[in-house]
């Protein structure tokens, strides 16, 4: 484990890749691919929570279920406390799995509708072989008690529940081996506003009980600056920013994020009226045939000859205290 | 004056096998031409249910609609039989679904969808309908738009789909544009392109607008007033500037403050609304934000409130509106 700005290095993912062949033709020979994540580099610190956001398609989920190995990375490493979890087999990646969890989207379809709430929340107990049935019976009582449903709802099933009381389940799930690590896939999306704050305080409120690190991966920039410690944005499959909250959207030194930031609706009329809009142009290319040089230079309003033919380097031009990574040629004169 | 739309006491019901469920209880309100309104609140809140019924579009049975009116150009559309409808649906009003991808034809070229309307309704022929077309493509930005005619709905990006739909509700000239959800299952930079395009549109054809949405803060820069719907009541209804300053009712309050700030520094805890919305099968002879609300006392869980007024051009349903009004005087946002 290394030490960098006096915070823990927990996860380094190096240069991870995940690439989706496209078959063609009688004998599905490849012919290209989806370069669903193409090089993503980044440390993710002890305790902290870091927001991963993008438009879709953008390769944040497919990054983050390649972290915890749901997908096989076609290159890369992902080092989880020092050890490579790419290189691990089956049995030992499962034993590592108690240790990193995943909260899903979706909270009707990432439930089994035939499973009863004790058990879908038990379920990764018996897997692990944690306890015995009575212990397991109580601790899947606790942990409905520290997400805020009645312990008395254990024999229920999904379909009984709301959508954010159902979020509230697949947190319990993902808290029932107490893992140090969470990737939370746009948890929050599918539910209601007055919903969604409920769950995002009860997150960030677990984040401080259990002293957990999240992976915060959404495309609501303004709950993603609520959440996170520091923000990276993703575009077609790169990371385009990397740097603490603050810097990313006061100081953003990226058109992309820019752009994004200008992009969000603020819950304010006087403020919308006197707003200069910065509106892209197109959508977002297919990444099975993605724009030579820089990702983003066909909607990019400062692209110049360099950014059709070279691909930036990802490169710190904040402090070695304060990094702020940023993936542009012309970043400098954002300045 | 007659205004555009007057919807007065609508009340739809949807007779289910587990109940009568109250969708729409007793909402009204009005549109003058080229006036817009956001009708905003939470699913189930009953916001698209409203306009379906002004519309003759919800599905009978087990939907109904029981009393009320909705006034058009002074002539009730609740009550008008389906043909009649036919005739103002897509001429005089039209709509922009949330769902490009299910709302075009998949099998139908674009090009045929969009003149379809306008052979129907304006009685022209091929060739006129596909030189509308092609303009009315134009209009919404699609390049080539002669060409595009041709294409099938798969051939478009989702953000390219939501303009023909647009192109396709304005190409008969309608005096009300009705957009429910239409930016919901797009990316944000998309959602920012088409809520500009609708405005510029707005500008140049002077329709009105009735945009429905569940995020307070789409509007906030595009609409003249807002009405807030909550159980199938609008519980209060303001101009845009006033809503977002001083919202005068705990449930409006309540969602501004579980949104966080964009431009916030330091972030305060988000202030959740505890609780769920409540079974709509049930008549309300309370308030039915009451067992929710942090202001609610005895008579809030005794007698359901009925609009009032509270100050000009802006009503509320909330027995404490005038204390709320003190409470929380420095607004929102500033």
């Amino acid at each position: 484990m290394s030490q960098e700005n006096g915070k823990e290095t927990f996860i380094q993912v190096r240069n991870l890749k995940k690439h989706f062949p496209i078959m063609r033709g009688v004998f599905r020979r490849q012919v290209g691919a989806v370069k669903a994540v193409d090089g993503v580099s980044f440390d993710i610190y002890k305790g902290e929570t870091l927001g991963l956001v993008g438009e879709s398609g953008c390769g944040k989920s497919t990054t983050g279920r390649s972290i915890l190995q749901l997908l096989t990375p076609t290159e890369g490493e992902v080092l989880f406390d020092g050890r490579d979890l790419t290189k691990l087999g089956q049995s030992e990646l499962r034993k590592s799995r108690r240790h990193m969890q995943m909260i899903f989207q979706d909270p009707y379809a990432s439930l089994n509708p035939r499973m009863t709430v004790g058990n879908i929340i038990g379920e990764p107990l018996e897997i692990h072989n944690i306890g015995d049935a009575k212990s397991r019976k109580d601790r899947v009582k606790e942990l409905l008690k520290i997400v805020g449903l009645n312990p008395y709802f254990i024999n229920r099933y999904p379909h009984e529940f709301s959508g954010g009381q159902r979020q509230r389940i697949g947190v319990a799930r993902a808290l029932a081996t107490n893992p140090d690590f969470i990737v939370a896939d746009e948890p929050i999306s599918a539910l209601d506003v007055s919903i969604q704050a409920q769950v995002v305080n009860l997150l960030d409120d677990l984040k401080d009980d259990l002293g957990l690190t999240y992976l915060f991966i959404a495309h609501d920039l303004s709950m993603i600056r609520y959440i996170s410690d520091r923000v990276a944005v993703m575009y077609l499959g790169k990371i385009v920013e990397l740097s603490d909250k603050d810097t990313v959207f006061d100081h953003s030194l990226h058109p992309y994020t820019q752009a994004l930031l200008s992009a969000i609706p603020i819950p304010d009329p006087e403020k919308e009226e006197k707003r200069q809009r910065l509106i892209l142009e197109g959508g977002v290319p297919s990444p099975a045939n993605p724009p030579s040089g820089c990702n983003f230079h066909p909607r990019c309003s400062y692209a110049t000859d360099i950014c059709s033919q070279t691909d930036p380097e990802f490169r710190n031009l904040g402090t070695d205290s304060r990094p702020h990574f940023v993936a542009c040629h012309h970043a400098e004169q954002f300045k | 004056m007659t205004h555009l739309l007057e919807v007065r006491d609508l009340v739809t019901k949807f007779y289910t096998e587990q109940g009568v469920v109250n969708a729409v209880n007793g909402i009204s309100y009005t549109l003058d031409e080229g006036e817009s309104i956001a009708i905003v609140g939470e699913s189930g809140s009953g916001k698209s249910v409203g306009v379906l019924s002004i519309m003759g579009l919800i599905p009978s049975p087990p939907g109904r609609v029981d009393s009320g009116e909705a006034l058009f150009n002074g002539r009730n559309l609740i009550g008008l039989s389906h043909d009649e409808l036919r005739h103002i649906r897509g001429r005089e009003m039209a709509m922009v679904f949330q769902d490009p991808m299910t709302s075009l034809n998949p099998v139908l070229t674009v090009g045929y969808q969009l003149t379809e309307a306008l052979k129907l309704h304006l009685g022209m022929d091929d060739n006129q309908a596909k030189k509308r077309a092609a303009e009315m493509l134009e209009l919404v930005g699609i390049p080539n738009p002669v060409k595009r005619l041709d294409d099938y709905p798969h051939q478009f990006s989702g953000g390219q789909r939501q303009r023909v739909m647009i192109a396709m509700a304005l190409s008969c000239n309608p005096s009300l544009l009705i957009a429910d959800e239409p930016t919901t299952a797009l990316d944000v930079t998309i959602q920012a392109q088409i809520v500009e395009l609708v405005k510029q549109l707005q500008e140049k054809l002077g329709m009105a607008i009735i945009w429905i949405t569940h995020d307070l803060a789409l509007v906030a820069g595009m609409v003249d007033k807002v009405a807030v719907m909550y159980a199938g009541y609008i519980v209060e209804q303001a101009p845009v500037h006033d809503l977002y300053k001083r919202p005068l009712h705990p449930y409006t309050l309540g969602l501004l403050h579980s949104m966080p700030k964009l431009d916030a520094k330091e972030q305060t805890r988000l202030a959740s609304i505890d609780g769920l919305p409540p079974d709509l099968r049930q008549n309300f002879n309370y308030c039915p934000f009451a067992p929710r609300c942090p202001y609610a006392i005895d008579k809030c869980k005794q007698e359901n409130p009925a609009l009032m007024a509270a100050g000009p051009n802006r009503v509320s349903a909330c027995w404490r509106w005038e204390d709320l009004r003190e409470e929380t005087g420095f607004g929102v946002n500033a």
